[in-house]
């Protein structure tokens, strides 16, 4: 077996006692194909057991464990540290968010405006069960199916400059998935999350830097997202103040 | 300490208490709803299902069909008028979650598509590609959002039950943020917290999954049922156990041993069907039980394939070819190339069984409940029992729809019988003592015991002892290190002080439910002196169903092991048979 004497700089950072993070130093014998996630196990389970993360499924679909791995975003369930330069590997929490500890992070501002864009099908009328499920035809799937992938694992949001500097921004995840509710067959929502999604924090305030989309880990292409809806904005601002009587 | 009042507390956002949340609120608007989960509901282990959700849909299926697959799937242990209401609801529940914007895969004509799983005699499985229990969970997270009433309460641990009076009083929870412990008051519980893989060393199931609400329950009294039945997936990833769907096997991939031989056929489930042409219910579609053991045996007779990770097979998809593979099954073609270094377009994957689903849980009846007033179990967590002995693939996601849904309604009519009534003062006591007890564990003197030795001896004994083919001797050392492991356990000081998202204090909370929960499965296994389905003895190789067609009930006994007795199998129309997955039937 192959295994690499590798050394972690992770931050750390407890508020009951600290004012200000810091970084603690880890030296780790890694395997050949390990991620860094297996790396901060091995931390937690031998060496160090106050260290603080989070995980779950271990295979890139629950979005817990994204961090900044040498700076970038990254799922680190899915970082091989094969993949990355030989040398010390920098591990910090998501960049743009408070710290809660070490690299937890708080989600609270992320999962208000998940909720603001109301992310659910708002159908004309309720469909008796009786009825049956709709017909969706592979390629009306396909119009929206991509922006349905993400894992919520915030990477854009880490990534978005845009972010950054104005947080009220509703930022490239929750856009993605209002794009992906109003191009569903099944949904007549969109004048609803348009109220939330045209204003100034909305599609407006993005720059597209399309830094989210090249860190997306699922291929959501939030990027992508965005300037539709930009786009679709615009038309609708011409139908309302150009054409009023095509208003629907 | 903060205390909350509610109507109904959900301990778990997966699949099932998601499921429970909202068809609370849609009974009600007024009820009061507390959702509580360890992480926040999207990071749930239902997110990790791959394969799909069984449901009767096309004409030529009927409902006694998926009857039939079920109950001979689980070696006719499931009791079958719960099997029947399953059923029943089954399509309507897929169907609802199509409303709620499921993005079922689809035919070309619109409506929904159907694949095949082993098991099952017709195509019956609806699937969202590769990611189903992904798109079920947030299918349904992101509609619960619509509903004030939902209370949230992210990241709140749950320690204790509160009992008093004979009946469920709440439950007491640490914030993880703060680490202050909360106090939930209400009349009705519905435990949703999922399975328990982690007992094993290799697993399928992720961090979370560490058996928590089977234990609170246990230890309130509540009997665990049927916790000697563990399923093994047949394909999982080595190193990792990660999964790779039965979806692989539903879309035509085939086992080949060492030589490239499809070794299936000689064990039952032959003859071998062509290439390409996947023949229901026999060779790759066989039951997973069936194909765990086939593994065991091939291990055996030194037909497998040595990795640096142990023996594995291969699973071979090449011939289904690039399209097909990337339409059905991108996310296999992801994970096996990130995780294995495999291209499956290109070349065969080696596999071997993993750890996968409890059958067993909490003892609920057909509706959900619990033999505890108020206290109600949907979910991976609980036994109704429509799982039997073994489950056939793509049951568990529906079923976490179908009793999520009526655990809710069984809670509301508790509720409003206006027999229950929380009793405060017990309440508060018992709180204190939960708070207590926390403490304690943050107050414990320093000692050479470790989290981590206790933890991998644990999943060591389960494996070696408790494994795919079980036999007395090795069951009872198993069951003897898990006693002292449960003392040892005790002695386990908490280096991290801080209050703050303490992920040591809660992975020690949970290694005391895993080493409740892993106990009961081998004492369990240990009392069942038959083999059935993937409860499978060297030492009694026969079904017995004169003695054993009964559900192991395993009752907490304190520090002691479970005192075992057993409960009579629902059994309505379908009597006991031989099961058959040789292909050379009609
Ligand atoms: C890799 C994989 C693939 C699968 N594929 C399929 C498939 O294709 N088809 C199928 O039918 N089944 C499949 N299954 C099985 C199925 O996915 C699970 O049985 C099911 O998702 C469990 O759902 P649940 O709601 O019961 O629990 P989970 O989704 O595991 O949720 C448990 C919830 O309980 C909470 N919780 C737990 N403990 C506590 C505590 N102490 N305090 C507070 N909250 C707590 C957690 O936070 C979480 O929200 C698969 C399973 C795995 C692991
Ligand atoms: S869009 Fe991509 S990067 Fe952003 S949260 Fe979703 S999956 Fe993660
Ligand atoms: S642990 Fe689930 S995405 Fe990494």
């Amino acid at each position: 077996m192959s295994q690499r004497q590798i050394t972690f700089e992770i931050l750390r950072y407890d508020p009951e006692t600290e004012t200000e993070p810091r970084f603690q130093a880890y030296c780790v014998p890694c395997e050949e194909e390990w991620v860094v996630l297996d790396a901060l196990n091995y931390i937690k389970d031998t060496l160090d057991g106050t260290l603080n993360y989070r995980w779950s499924c271990h295979m890139a679909v629950c979005g817990s464990c994204g961090m900044m791995i040498n700076g970038e975003p990254m799922l680190s369930c899915k970082a091989f540290i094969r993949d990355l330069p030989a040398g010390t590997i920098k591990v910090e929490p998501l960049y743009h968010f408070p710290i809660e500890r070490d690299l937890v992070v708080v989600l609270d501002d992320f999962m208000d405006k998940l909720e603001s864009v109301k992310p659910y099908v708002i159908p004309k009328k309720q469909r008796p069960i009786e009825d049956g499920p709709y017909k969706q035809t592979p390629k009306q799937l396909h119009q929206y199916q991509q922006y349905s992938m993400c894992i919520n694992c915030l990477l854009c949001y880490a990534a978005c400059p845009q972010y950054g500097l104005t947080p009220e921004f509703i930022g490239p995840a929750a856009l993605a998935l209002t794009h992906r509710y109003n191009l569903d067959s099944r949904d007549k929502g969109r004048r609803q999350r348009q109220e939330v999604v045209a204003t100034h924090e909305g599609v407006w305030e993005c720059s597209f830097v399309g830094a989210c989309s090249e860190v997306c880990p699922k291929d959501v292409d939030p990027a992508g997202a965005i300037q539709q809806m930009k786009i679709a904005s615009t038309a609708d601002w011409y139908l309302e103040h150009l054409m009023p009587w095509r208003r629907s | 300490m903060e205390t909350i009042e509610s109507d109904v507390v959900i301990v778990g956002a997966g699949g099932a208490g998601l499921r429970a949340a909202i068809a609370l609120a849609e009974a009600d608007p007024g009820l009061r709803i507390s959702l509580l989960s360890k992480v926040y509901p999207m990071r749930s282990h239902t997110c990790a299902a791959e394969g799909g959700a069984a449901g009767v849909a096309r004409s030529d299926d009927s409902m006694d069909l998926h009857f039939g697959d079920t109950v001979g799937g689980g070696d006719w242990l499931c009791d079958q008028d719960a099997v029947e209401f399953f059923i029943n609801e089954a399509p309507k529940e897929l169907t609802r979650l199509e409303h709620w914007g499921c993005p079922w895969s689809r035919e070309t004509d619109g409506s929904v598509g159907v694949r095949p799983f082993g098991g099952m005699k017709i195509k019956r499985t609806w699937f969202a590609a590769d990611k189903t229990g992904f798109h079920l969970l947030h299918t349904l997270f992101q509609t619960s959002l619509k509903f004030e009433s939902i209370r949230r309460f992210d990241e709140v641990f749950t320690t204790d039950l509160l009992v008093s009076d004979g009946r469920i009083q709440g439950c007491c929870a640490v914030e993880m943020r703060t680490g202050e412990m909360k106090q939930f008051l209400a009349p009705a519980v519905i435990l949703c917290t999922g399975g328990a893989g982690r007992i094993f060393p290799f697993t399928t199931n992720g961090a979370i999954k560490t058996g928590d609400g089977m234990a609170l329950a246990y230890r309130a009294g509540v009997p665990l049922k049927d916790m000697e039945f563990v399923q093994y997936h047949p394909t999982g990833l080595p190193a990792t156990g990660i999964l790779l769907t039965e979806g692989c096997r539903g879309e035509g991939g085939v086992l080949r041993n060492k030589d490239g031989y499809r070794y299936l056929q000689d064990y039952g489930m032959g003859p071998e069907t062509p290439l390409g042409e996947p023949v229901l219910k026999t060779m790759e579609l066989g039951p997973r039980d069936r194909l765990s053991q086939a593994f065991w045996q091939e291990q055996k007779k030194g037909n497998t394939v040595p990795t640096k990770w142990g023996d594995c097979v291969l699973l071979d998809m090449t011939h289904l070819g690039e399209a097909r593979i990337l339409e059905r099954l991108p996310f296999v073609h992801e994970l096996a190339h990130a995780y294995a270094g495999v291209d499956i377009v290109k070349e065969a994957v080696p596999i071997r069984p993993v750890v996968h689903y409890m059958m067993g849980g909490i003892h609920t009846d057909i509706n959900a409940a619990t033999p505890l007033p108020g206290l109600f179990a949907a979910g991976e967590c609980a036994c109704v029992s429509i799982n039997g002995a073994n489950r056939l693939g793509s049951n568990s996601l529906t079923e976490l729809l179908v009793f999520g849904k009526r655990a809710a309604e069984s809670a509301v009519k508790y509720v409003r019988s206006g027999t229950t009534k929380v009793d405060r003062a017990a309440a508060d006591q018992q709180a204190n003592a939960a708070e207590a007890r926390v403490q304690a564990l943050f107050d414990r003197p320093e000692s050479t015991e470790t989290m981590t030795a206790v933890r991998n001896e644990m999943t060591h004994a389960m494996e070696t002892g408790a494994g795919i083919y079980r036999e007395e001797a090795m069951l009872k050392d198993t069951a003897d290190a898990l006693a002292k492991l449960r003392q040892r356990q005790t002695s386990i000081a908490l280096r991290d002080k801080s209050k703050v998202f303490n992920t040591e204090f809660t992975q020690l909370v949970e290694l005391g439910c895993m080493l409740d929960v892993a106990q009961a499965v081998a004492v369990s296994a240990l009392a069942r002196k038959e083999s059935r389905g993937s409860h499978q003895r060297l030492d009694h190789v026969e079904r017995d169903d004169e003695t054993f067609l009964k559900h192991s009930m395993a009752h907490y006994q304190g520090e002691d092991a479970p005192r075992m007795d057993y409960l009579d199998v629902v059994i309505t129309k379908s009597r006991p048979g031989v099961r058959d997955y040789s292909g050379a039937k009609s």
